[in-house]
């Protein structure tokens, strides 16, 4: 439980981690809430070289609407998330996921930047980014969420580019996250948001693949006026989910539908809430 | 004078205010000048040879101090790890076990190497450069399978894989009763292996003054007696030449009696070294190396008269030994002894067999054989109640011992003390509103939804124990407990206990035991504990919920001998005859004449002076000890309530409600507590937590708190709480223990919940824990 040796650097700017990371090369590492890093590296299954804090770098936590998009910045914490009234105003269903991650030591601690730039397959806010076509800000380029997430912890990030902000559309509609879990500050054995957005649904679920899936299947079929029920028997569509401890491949696919039956119920009210 | 009773008193636990600031003393606080620090080199292999240890590029690397084989620890370290036979008379086989090993390892986790390095984080940089060539070997995993002769053998050479196999009693003690049968039900019953994961794993420091010939270790421990007793003996000192210091302890549940290699390896490095050596477990290492519970299976029958009398039971414990015979394992076959439970048989035919395997060895896990015991029997009288299609409370009913059958011989000859098993059901039901609660039932299955109740009418033996009964399963030292009672010259009371609190309460609940029957008050009262050198001569530890039913009796025996040289004394400032004075509410009176008195810190102080009666020996102290006549046999009743998704397979534990019965109770809030935390483990087996290994290689699979499933406060819903009194007649204060109740009761009511809420779809048993993809996959098979 104790870390391999690395080095460490404190970076004040966006650019100056970016350097920082730079000089360190490859197998340096950034250092944001660190809850799920750290944890890696105290069983070494991670051993950066080097870890760079953009803990110190200022503004980078804002949360704000701008332009019409709901911009969160890389180091805005999952307790500022499920609190902001701007998120609770602009994307409603975005505080409720940051309100269920983790406990709360690790909602204070943990960030958006964090869990979109680490792409742990069970992460809640990658799903949510996909399906609703959100954009990923780096200190480079903007990348459109769907081209973001490539496979199972890994992303389209280059080696000294850095999470800055991620931007989500506007949507207040009726919207859930279904996380079906053994413990309460357990990652999701398979999770399904939907949001009703421009009269049509986005279904999103979380932790059936290496990356987040968007179920295009139920939401077109909930389009063509198909029943909650009917249109959740196609959220396994095309899924092909790893078997681990908690479930097997076949459970998953089976949460996979039973959620999304319960998602866009308990979105449209038809359902009382559980999990 | 007022007159305050603290026995019965809810009063706040005397050591939480230092134990939740921060301001408590455990292993990893305490260091020594010029420590060096210990980090061993584990087997990442279940079953292999060991070619060959290459240490060259540790050695060289910082701060290393050296790295030791087994080679090194040969001439320091003699003997096998004790393994008692406990209530297994047989032993057949129990396989040599030094605490390193050399040639083959046997489950992953072993240690092969050991490094010691100027810091921890260098101890750990070096151990990982360790380079350990093995030959892989099969490994045992199946615990069917590995009592098939051609099955791969736990240890090379081994003739079979049996570690014991034993009949308490044969089929003979149940052929009438299975002749006389309306009804026989079988049943295979699984027991999770469990972990025990206490908060603080366990660590060990030890410094060997080479002049003096002197070791102290200060370790995390249940029992520093019996450490003190092993280690010497392996290391070739005497006891009095070993101090074992066991400072507050962060839980242990049971793994923490044992000695383990640890202990033996960090004192001979400090004596290789001439410096003092820490090791502080990792949680990796705690769940992969602390012994785990469980690991059992069972076949059970069961005869019945279809008026729901029972009458035999015939049943086989497997189980799972591990890689190494625990020094404790062998008491979980208990479970055969209590398989009887509550209730009244012509017969039980008990088989135990324990098995090797690699994994890591099993052993004492809070309840240990009882809550097995529990399960199966509470199991097999739900399904008596199944196939008679009768209200499993009315088969309790009906099968129960009776209060005017105690003391009650059962089928093993154990004498159950005492008891009133139908009071404590009664006042369940009335509290669970059980009549509404079927009614609800009904109305709920009406609309699909799965609504189950569950009942577990539990007994438990315990206090341990008669020295009859115990000292033949440990090799001659019965388990008694020792007490010593030292009053100061100014009255303050200094008692020493040979158990040892690794969160029981003991400095508040001894505390109130001595306040009262010495009338002072709980602030002059000190506990001292878990140092071998201060105190009693020979303390026996803490596990089986002993400490008050043995040792809180010591200790209340201990302070009537001090009241017993009080009174002469007394009699001797008051001119007064010994018989006519009387100590009531902390002074010392003649008898009829009140105002004759002698307060209680008088009379201490007069101790220590010259004014003595002929013969009297300055001072006021005393030492006891306790072998009680029986065990104490506490019971209860506890009702769990749950709603089953049948389509995704959660259990939503909906009510607990328990009703318990310890005999006279010292402290309402620390009794509650037990029953909250034993509860929830209880819990925690049958909904959440099981030790996985892989089947083919042998690797653990849940070897971090991330896999491991511990449920937390989000999973465990309040419990409704009562108690009935029956005091035990086994000792002076009537009490029995309490410790361990909790997770030998609930397993089965969530269990027998579950069952009953899944009874509409044909279910007639769910094996632990009852996960939802189990749960999904079972009903899923039973509606197709």
């Amino acid at each position: 439980m104790i870390p391999a040796a690395f080095e460490y650097a404190r970076a004040s700017s966006v650019d100056e981690a970016s350097k920082l990371l730079n000089k360190f090369g490859e197998d340096a590492k950034v250092l944001a809430g660190g809850h799920s890093l750290i944890p890696l590296m105290r069983l070494r299954l991670a051993q950066p070289a080097a870890l760079v804090d953009i803990n110190g770098i200022k503004d980078l936590d804002q949360i704000k609407e701008s332009g019409g998009k709901l911009h969160v910045g890389a180091l805005a914490r999952h307790v500022a998330i499920h609190g902001s009234s701007v998120v609770n105003e602009k994307l409603p269903l975005l505080a409720e996921i940051a309100g269920e991650v983790g406990d709360n030591q690790v909602r204070n601690m943990g960030t958006m930047g964090g869990v979109i730039a680490h792409a742990d397959a069970a992460g809640d806010y990658p799903t949510l980014a996909l399906m609703l076509d959100a954009d990923v800000v780096t200190n480079r380029r903007t990348i459109p969420a769907r081209d973001f997430f490539k496979d199972l912890f890994t992303t389209a990030l280059g080696p000294d580019e850095i999470v800055t902000e991620v931007v989500f559309p506007v949507a207040n509609g009726p919207h859930k996250y279904v996380k079906f879990r053994r413990r309460l500050f357990d990652w999701a054995i398979v999770g399904v948001a939907a949001q009703k957005m421009n009269g049509g649904w986005r279904i999103g679920l979380t932790n059936v693949g290496p990356t987040p899936v968007r179920a295009t299947a139920v939401e077109k079929a909930l389009h063509d006026g198909a029943k909650a029920e009917e249109a959740a028997q196609h959220a396994s569509d095309g899924l092909d989910p790893a078997g681990d401890l908690r479930a097997s491949p076949e459970y998953k696919k089976h949460l996979a539908r039973v959620l999304t039956k319960r998602a866009v119920l308990q979105a449209s009210g038809q359902a009382e809430g559980k999990q | 004078m007022a007159v305050t009773q603290l026995v019965g008193a809810k009063i706040h636990r005397r050591e939480d205010p230092r134990l939740i600031t921060g301001h408590g003393h455990y292993i990893d606080d305490f260091t020594r000048t010029g420590t060096a620090y210990a980090a061993f080199v584990r087997s990442p292999l279940a079953h292999a040879r060991v070619k060959s240890i290459d240490v060259t590029d540790a050695s060289k690397a910082p701060g290393v101090v050296g790295v030791y084989t087994a080679r090194d620890f040969k001439g320091q370290l003699a003997g096998t790890h004790p393994a008692a036979p406990a209530f297994v008379a047989e032993k057949k086989y129990v396989p040599e076990r030094f605490p390193i090993a050399e040639k083959e390892v046997c489950y992953q986790g072993e240690i092969v190497a050991a490094v010691l390095a100027e810091t921890k984080g260098q101890a750990a940089d070096a151990a990982n450069m360790i380079q350990v060539d093995y030959d892989e070997l099969p490994a045992v995993m199946d615990l069917e399978k590995a009592l098939d002769a051609k099955s791969p053998k736990a240890h090379e050479g081994a003739a079979d894989n049996v570690c014991w196999d034993l009949a308490y009693t044969g089929p003979e003690v149940t052929e009438a009763a299975f002749k006389e049968a309306d009804v026989v039900v079988k049943q295979r019953i699984l027991q999770n292996r469990l972990a025990p994961v206490p908060m603080e794993p366990r660590g060990v420091m030890a410094e060997y003054e080479t002049y003096d010939k002197k070791l102290t270790i200060w370790m995390s421990s249940q029992n520093p007696h019996f450490i003190r007793l092993f280690v010497s003996g392996s290391m070739g000192l005497k006891e009095s030449q070993v101090r074992v210091i066991s400072p507050d302890v962060g839980g242990g549940f049971g793994s923490k009696i044992s000695p383990y290699p640890e202990d033996y390896l960090v004192p001979a490095l400090s004596r290789m070294t001439e410096r003092p050596v820490k090791w502080i477990e990792t949680r990796t290492e705690s769940i992969q190396n602390a012994t785990h519970g469980r690991g059992q299976f069972y076949e059970v029958e069961v005869a019945a008269k279809k008026d729901g009398t029972l009458l035999g039971m015939r049943m086989t414990q497997y189980l799972d030994v591990g890689a190494y015979a625990g020094t404790f394992s062998a008491f979980q076959a208990c479970a055969c002894l209590m398989a009887g439970g509550a209730y009244k048989w012509k017969g039980i035919s008990a088989r135990t067999i324990g098995i090797l395997t690699n994994r890591v060895p099993t052993d004492p896990y809070r309840g240990a054989g009882r809550p097995e015991a529990t399960h199966l029997v509470e199991r097999m009288v739900d399904l008596v109640a199944d196939e008679l299609k009768m209200d499993p409370v009315e088969v309790r009913r009906k099968n129960f011992i009776q209060p005017n059958e105690f003391p009650y011989t059962q089928s093993f000859g154990l004498v159950v003390d005492s008891g009133d098993y139908e009071k404590a059901l009664d006042r369940a039901l009335e509290m669970a509103g059980y009549q509404d609660l079927r009614r609800k039932q009904a109305d709920m299955r009406k609309q699909g939804r799965y609504l189950g109740i569950g009942i577990s009418t539990w007994i438990e033996l315990c206090g341990f124990g008669p020295s009859a009964a115990t000292a033949p399963a440990t090799g001659g030292i019965a388990l008694v407990e020792s007490a010593q009672v030292r009053v100061t010259p100014t009255g303050s009371v200094i008692v020493y206990t040979g158990t040892h609190s690794h969160g029981q309460g003991h400095e508040t609940t001894f505390g109130q035991i001595v306040a009262d029957q010495l009338g002072v008050p709980l602030e002059n009262i000190e506990l001292r504990h878990g140092d071998t050198a201060e105190g009693t001569a020979f303390g026996y530890g803490t596990y089986g919920s002993r400490s008050l039913a043995v040792g809180g009796v010591a200790v209340s025996k201990a302070v009537g001998k001090v009241i017993d040289k009080g009174k002469k004394l007394a009699a001797h400032m008051l001119e007064a005859a010994e018989e006519d004075v009387v100590f009531e509410h902390g002074s010392f009176h003649v008898k009829g004449s009140p105002d004759k008195s002698k307060a209680f810190g008088e009379v201490a102080f007069a101790s220590y002076g010259m004014s003595l009666p002929q013969g009297m020996e300055q001072g006021l102290e005393a030492v006891a000890y306790f072998d009680p006549p029986n065990l104490v046999w506490p019971f209860g009743a506890h009702i769990a309530v749950v709603e089953v998704d049948p389509e995704t397979g959660h259990v939503e534990l909906q009510k607990y409600v328990a009703v318990d019965d310890c005999g006279n109770i010292i402290n309402p809030m620390i009794v509650d507590g037990q029953l909250h935390g034993g509860v929830a483990q209880s819990i925690a087996q049958a909904l959440y937590e099981e030790v996985v290994y892989d089947d083919e290689t042998g690797q653990l699979k849940t070897g971090t708190l991330l896999d491991y499933n511990i449920p937390g406060i989000g999973e465990i819903p309040a419990m409704d709480l009562d108690h009935t009194v029956t005091p035990s007649p086994t000792n002076d204060l009537g009490v029995k223990g309490i410790g361990e109740a909790g997770t030998i009761a609930a397993t089965a009511s969530v269990i027998n919940a579950v069952v009953d809420a899944l009874s509409p779809l044909g279910i007639k048993h769910v094996d632990m824990p009852a996960s939802p993809d189990r749960l999904w996959k079972m009903i899923k098979e039973a509606r197709n």
